[in-house]
């Protein structure tokens, strides 16, 4: 995918899914879904709300298990290994989740530094440092003595964000970080994915549903919708398939009729009223 | 006909549940007891759930064991008195106290007081994805809050029992001796002949252990398997309440019956 590094192919892939089924009961999320997601970069998953996107990050971060198929993340594969390596692996990943989940009863700074007391064996001194350098990096050093009911919605992002760095993870998960967020906070969020993703070289994952933000940091673009990839590559190569794929237009424009939501549609509504009958 | 297989059928249904939710439970106490022994790596942790559900509850402890105790000193004494057996008041409050009242009162008052809490607050931090956030920090959340929490019950339902037999006896005295004027060197001296320090004293605080061990794990597994939504953590700690005061009465008339039955 990204030319400079496509010599080393296996090494190249930060993330890689092959042929992954997984099903919540009945309901089937994914389907033979096979991805990669280079390294490196700022990679966006894209797609309608329910198709697995969270899913696909518990998938990554090895909290699920697919049915069948293989999730490797740098080499090494989640669903196979065991405890011990899966909490190593997890050692390297921050991963921002939905609504922060900080810590209630702990601070700001002590949500940030938790991560940083249960891994390392630094002193307090240098756990106070970090701390501030991770909330200055999110522009929270102001806010550390304040508990997360104390924030607004866009700084217990970031707060959690600076918690989610705060072991200088190589993998960062975003799970919609852009939901419920104001126009200037998501602004905010956006650079500082963009930033901290060039400045540390890390390897970015972005689940979201809100196209043109998403699109305007992505280096690499997927998008899923009914339990299969739609739509892959730059934010350019994505808009252009979406000649030869209706589902990717109808999502991509916003279009309330389309293929994504022909379930809806099967039943006509006079047989729900039970009218069948008489039409 | 069909509404009788129908209730049959439902029968089933609740039969199978229970049967799952138990083997649930315990395979859930399998994963606490490889961890139960690695949580005292951090004793910090364990002694502020002591405190948490231990120190905090000991209000309604004391004032509940407080009035239980002139209630039996007004009873017992109006009691005794047919049989002009009023030397016999202390003995019959602290037996009645040590034996069974303490350790099932203090049990039952502390599951909904803190058992539920306890409930209430993993229930939470699952809702709010707390315990996710820990797991993708590669800190194991049964080890780290789990583990920790059932140690906090475990060690305080026995020393809230203790308390709670203490105030009764002290207000049995009250009621006795200072009000209706039972003669105080009777009230001691039968508590202390006639009360086996093995039979009587050890027995009641074996089964606050048991009723704290059934409570702590009741409380963590309801709150750690609660549904996320508002309506789960509601159920949750109802269920905690509801199971471990009938597991308390339960296993009490079971432990009675092997220890004092004979």
């Amino acid at each position: 995918m990204t030319p400079e590094r496509s010599t080393r192919a296996d090494s190249a892939a930060m993330i890689e899914l092959e042929g992954v089924t997984f099903a919540r009961g009945a309901q089937t999320i994914f389907s033979d879904v096979s991805m990669s997601i280079p390294r490196g970069q700022v990679t966006v998953v894209l797609g309608p709300s329910g198709t697995g996107k969270t899913t696909l990050l518990r998938l990554v971060g090895g909290q699920e298990r697919p049915a069948r198929g293989r999730v490797l993340v740098d080499g090494v594969e989640v669903n196979r290994v065991r405890r011990k390596s899966l909490y190593a692996l997890r050692r390297r990943m921050g991963v921002l989740f939905q609504n922060g989940a900080l810590f209630t009863d702990l601070t700001v700074g002590e949500n940030v530094a938790f991560p940083l007391r249960a891994h390392s064996q630094l002193d307090e001194e240098l756990i106070r440092r970090i701390v501030l350098f991770k909330l200055e990096a999110v522009g929270l050093r102001a806010a550390r003595d304040k508990y997360p009911a104390e924030l607004s919605g866009g700084m217990a992002r970031r707060a959690a964000l600076a918690r989610a760095m705060a072991l200088d993870p190589a993998l960062m998960l975003y799970d919609e970080p852009f939901a419920g967020q104001d126009p200037i906070s998501m602004g905010v969020l956006l650079r500082l994915i963009r930033r901290l993703n060039d400045a540390l070289a890390l390897t970015s994952v972005v689940v979201t549903h809100d196209v043109k933000e998403a699109m305007s940091i992505a280096d690499k673009v997927i998008v899923l919708a009914g339990g299969r990839v739609i739509g892959s590559g730059t934010p350019d190569e994505v808009l252009a398939q979406r000649e030869a794929e209706p589902a990717l237009a109808q999502f991509l424009d916003g279009n309330a009729e389309g293929p994504l939501n022909a379930d809806d549609q099967q039943a006509p509504l006079a047989e729900d009223l039970g009218l069948g009958g008489r039409s | 006909m069909t509404a009788l297989l129908d209730a049959i059928s439902r029968l089933g249904r609740l039969a199978i549940d229970a049967v799952a939710h138990a083997g649930s439970m315990a395979l859930f106490a399998l994963r606490l007891a490889v961890v139960l022994f690695p949580t005292w790596s951090r004793p910090r942790d364990v002694a502020q759930q002591v405190y948490a559900a231990g120190v905090l509850s000991l209000v309604i402890i004391l004032v509940a064991g407080g009035f239980v105790g002139l209630v039996l000193g007004l009873q017992g004494y109006n009691i005794l008195n047919k049989f002009n057996a009023t030397e016999s008041l202390g003995v019959m409050v602290a037996l009645s106290l040590v034996r069974e009242l303490g350790p099932v009162v203090a049990a039952l008052l502390f599951a909904g007081r803190a058992g539920s809490a306890i409930t209430a607050e993993i229930a939470l931090m699952k809702t709010t994805e707390q315990l996710a956030a820990l797991e993708m920090m590669a800190v194991d959340p049964m080890r780290r809050v789990i583990g920790p929490r059932f140690w906090g019950a475990l060690i305080s339902v026995p020393l809230l029992a203790a308390m709670f037999s203490m105030v009764g006896i002290i207000g049995g005295y009250l009621i006795g001796v200072v009000v209706l004027g039972v003669d105080q060197a009777s009230f001691w001296g039968q508590i202390r002949e006639q009360m086996d320090p093995w039979d009587d004293v050890a027995e009641g605080a074996l089964k606050s252990l048991a009723f704290g061990a059934v409570i702590a794990l009741i409380s963590v597994y309801e709150g750690y398997r609660a549904e996320p939504t508002a309506s789960g953590m509601a159920r949750a700690t109802t269920q905690t309440v509801v199971l471990s005061s009938l597991a308390v009465l339960g296993l009490d008339f079971v432990m009675t019956a092997f220890m004092f039955g004979a």
